[in-house]
C-alpha cells in the first residue's frame, strides 16, 4: 500500500471539528457514566443531599436483596426468550421474503411498520389487546365460541413476562427481518443450487450452507435484540409497571424506581454498575458463541 | 421472470399463508386503533373489530383540547433541535475521524463507540442529578442536550463509518487547490455523505419524536413543556381505560412519523437498520 507523498494535514484543527461533539457527549454522557461508578460507593439520597462514602456496602447489600436478584433474573429471562424467539421467527419470515417482488417489498414494509411507532403508543395498543374485561383477545375468544376460557395474560405472575415478550417482538421484528433478508441476499444462489444438484435436502442446505453464511446477520440480530430488551423500560413502565408481584420488573425499571421513587441514588448507582457489567458480559458471551459459527461477524455498513 | 411468477402463484395459498397470518397480526391491532378512535367507549368494548357506526370525531376534539397542540409544539422543538444538533456535531466529528491519520482517528472514533456499549439507563440517574445541579431540568434546552448526548455515539459511528470510505484522492486534489478543512467539509464531504446523513436523520427523527424516558424524568414539574409521548402518558392518567380517546391521541401523535415513513421509506429502512444498535 505505497501511497503518494501526502499533503500535510492540519491535525490539530481537525480535533477542533470534533470538539463540540466531544464536549456535549463528554459532559452529558461520559461524565455521568463515570460518576455512576463513583457513586456506587456512596450512600446518597439524591441532588441537594450530602453523599457519604460507604465503600462496598451497596454492593454487599445487593447480594441479599431479593427484589434486585429477581430483577436480574427477569431481565435475563426476558432477553433470552426474546432473542431466541425473535431470531427464529424473523429467520422464518426472511426466508419467505428474500426475493424482491412487489408482494415481498410490501410485506417487509408492513412488518416493519410498528418499529416507527412510539413505545408509548405500542403500549396503549397492547393494553387494549390484553384488556381482560373486554379487550381484543377477549372479543376474539368470544367470537370463536371460547366464552368460558379467560387467559390471564398480563395478570398472572406466570404468564405476564411472556405476554410482554409478544409485544416486544411485534414491535421490533420487522427490523430483524430486514437484516436477515439483507444477509440472505448476499449468499450466492449458485452455492445453494450446486448443493441441491449434489442431492442435499433442503434442511441440509439450510444447516450446512445458509446458516453458517448467515452468521454475520445473526450476530447483528442477536446484538440488536439483546440491547433492545435490556432497554425495554418504556413498555414495562406503560404496560405492567413491573407487576404483577415484580414478575416483569426488569432491571432498567427497578433502577428507575430505586432512584426516583425510593430516593436511593447511591444504591441505584451500584445497581447500574451491575447492570452494565451484565450487559457487557452477555454481549461478550454472545460474541464468543457466534464466533464459533464463523469468525467474521461484523456490523453492516449503512 | 414470467416463470418465477408462475411458480409463486401455485405456492401462494399454502406456503404463504403464514405470511398472511403475520400481516393480520400487524394490521388487526392497527385497524382496531383507527376504528377505535372513532367509537364511543361502550362501542369499542362491545365491538372492537368492526368499523365505527356512526364514526364520531368527538374523541379527537377531546384529546385536542387536552393540551395536544402544546405537546405538538414541544415535540417539534425538541425533535427538530435534537436532530439538527446531533447531525451537525456528529458529521463534524465524522469528518475529523475520516481526515485524521492513524491512531488519532481510531482513538476519536473509539471514544464515541464506547458509548454504544452502555445502555442509556446505566447513566440516566446520574444524568438527572447532574442536570438538576446545573438547573437544566424542567427546561427544553436541557432535554435537547441530553437527547443529543445519548444519540451522538450512534450518529458518529454511522457517519464516520461512511465518511471513511470516501476516496482520499478527492481531498488531496481539493487541498492542492487551496481548500481549507471547513471548505472540504461543507463543499465536498457533506454533499457526498447526503445518503448517509438522510438515513441518520430519519432514524434520529423517530428516536427523538418517540422518546418517553427523558421527558418523563427531565421535566418533573413543568407539564407545559411535555412532549407528545409524555402528554399521552398524562392523558392515560386522566382517561384510564377510555381507549377511544387514548387511540385518538396515539393517531395524532403518530401522524408525522407515519407520513414521513410513507414518503421516505427507503431512508427509514436504511437508517433504522443501521442505527438499530442503539434503538
Amino acid at each position: 500500500m505505497a501511497k503518494p507523498a501526502r499533503v500535510k494535514r492540519p491535525q490539530l484543527s481537525l480535533v477542533a471539528f470534533a470538539a463540540p461533539a466531544i464536549a456535549v457527549y463528554g459532559a452529558f454522557f461520559v461524565f455521568p457514566t463515570l460518576r455512576t461508578l463513583w457513586y456506587g460507593f456512596m450512600n446518597w439520597q439524591g441532588p441537594s443531599t450530602q453523599p457519604a462514602w460507604v465503600g462496598l456496602e451497596n454492593y454487599k447489600s445487593l447480594i441479599d436483596d431479593s427484589v434486585f436478584r429477581n430483577s436480574v433474573s427477569v431481565s435475563l429471562k426476558f432477553m433470552t426468550v426474546v432473542v431466541l424467539a425473535q431470531v427464529a421467527i424473523s429467520l422464518f419470515y426472511s426466508v419467505k421474503l428474500v426475493k424482491n417482488t412487489k408482494t415481498t417489498v410490501f410485506l417487509r414494509a408492513l412488518y416493519f411498520f410498528p418499529t416507527i411507532l412510539a413505545s408509548t403508543s405500542v403500549a396503549f395498543i397492547w393494553a387494549f389487546v390484553y384488556d381482560p374485561a373486554s379487550g381484543l383477545v377477549r372479543s376474539v375468544l368470544d367470537l370463536i365460541g371460547l366464552k368460558s376460557y379467560s387467559p390471564s395474560m398480563l395478570g398472572s405472575t406466570h404468564t405476564a413476562l411472556y405476554f410482554l415478550v409478544i409485544v416486544q417482538i411485534w414491535f421490533h421484528i420487522g427490523q430483524m427481518i430486514l437484516v436477515f433478508v439483507a444477509g440472505l441476499q448476499q449468499i450466492p444462489g449458485e452455492l445453494l443450487e450446486a448443493a441441491s444438484i449434489d442431492g442435499a435436502t433442503r434442511l441440509q442446505v439450510f444447516w450446512k450452507i445458509t446458516w453458517p453464511l448467515l452468521a454475520p446477520a445473526t450476530a447483528i440480530v442477536v446484538a440488536y435484540t439483546t440491547f433492545q430488551t435490556f432497554r425495554s423500560f418504556e413498555l414495562v413502565y406503560n404496560l405492567t409497571e413491573g407487576g404483577p408481584a415484580d414478575a416483569t420488573r426488569v432491571l432498567s425499571f427497578h433502577i428507575y424506581r430505586q432512584a426516583f421513587e425510593a430516593g436511593e441514588y447511591g444504591l441505584a448507582a451500584s445497581q447500574s454498575v451491575v447492570f452494565m457489567v451484565i450487559v457487557l458480559a452477555v454481549t461478550f458471551l454472545q460474541r464468543r458463541a457466534l464466533r464459533l459459527v464463523r469468525s467474521d461477524a461484523r456490523v453492516f455498513a449503512p | 421472470m414470467s416463470l418465477d411468477r408462475y411458480e409463486s402463484r401455485g405456492f401462494r395459498y399454502r406456503r404463504n399463508s403464514s405470511l398472511a397470518v403475520y400481516a393480520l397480526i400487524i394490521t388487526v391491532p392497527i385497524l382496531v386503533v383507527v376504528f377505535g378512535a372513532l367509537k364511543t367507549q361502550s362501542e369499542i368494548f362491545r365491538n372492537p373489530l368492526g368499523p365505527p357506526v356512526p364514526p364520531r370525531t368527538q374523541n379527537f376534539s377531546d384529546v385536542w383540547r387536552a393540551n395536544l397542540p402544546r405537546a405538538f409544539r414541544n415535540s417539534a422543538i425538541v425533535t427538530g433541535c435534537s436532530v439538527f444538533v446531533t447531525i451537525a456535531l456528529a458529521s463534524l466529528t465524522g469528518f475529523a475521524v475520516a481526515r485524521l491519520r492513524g491512531w488519532r482517528s481510531n482513538v476519536l472514533l473509539g471514544f464515541f463507540t464506547l458509548g454504544l456499549a452502555v445502555p442509556a439507563q446505566v447513566s440516566i440517574v446520574q444524568q438527572y442529578a447532574l442536570f438538576k445541579d446545573l438547573h437544566l431540568t424542567d427546561s427544553l434546552v436541557g432535554l435537547i442536550l441530553v437527547e443529543t448526548a445519548v444519540t451522538l455515539p450512534v450518529a458518529v459511528f454511522i457517519l464516520a463509518g461512511f465518511m471513511r470510505t470516501l476516496p482520499g484522492e478527492l481531498f488531496e486534489a481539493a487541498i492542492v487547490d487551496g481548500a481549507t478543512s471547513w471548505r472540504l467539509y461543507r463543499s465536498i464531504v457533506m454533499p457526498l455523505s447526503l445518503p448517509s446523513v438522510a438515513a441518520v436523520t430519519t432514524f434520529l427523527f423517530v428516536i427523538h419524536w418517540n422518546d418517553l424516558q427523558y421527558p418523563l424524568l427531565f421535566l418533573p414539574t413543568r407539564d407545559d413543556l411535555w412532549t407528545l409521548p409524555r402528554q399521552l402518558v398524562g392523558l392515560r392518567g386522566e382517561y384510564l381505560t377510555n381507549y377511544p380517546v387514548l387511540f385518538a391521541g396515539v393517531l395524532l401523535a403518530s401522524t408525522p412519523v407515519v407520513v414521513a415513513y410513507v414518503l421516505l421509506q427507503r431512508w427509514f429502512v436504511a437508517g433504522m437498520t443501521s442505527g438499530a444498535i442503539k434503538g
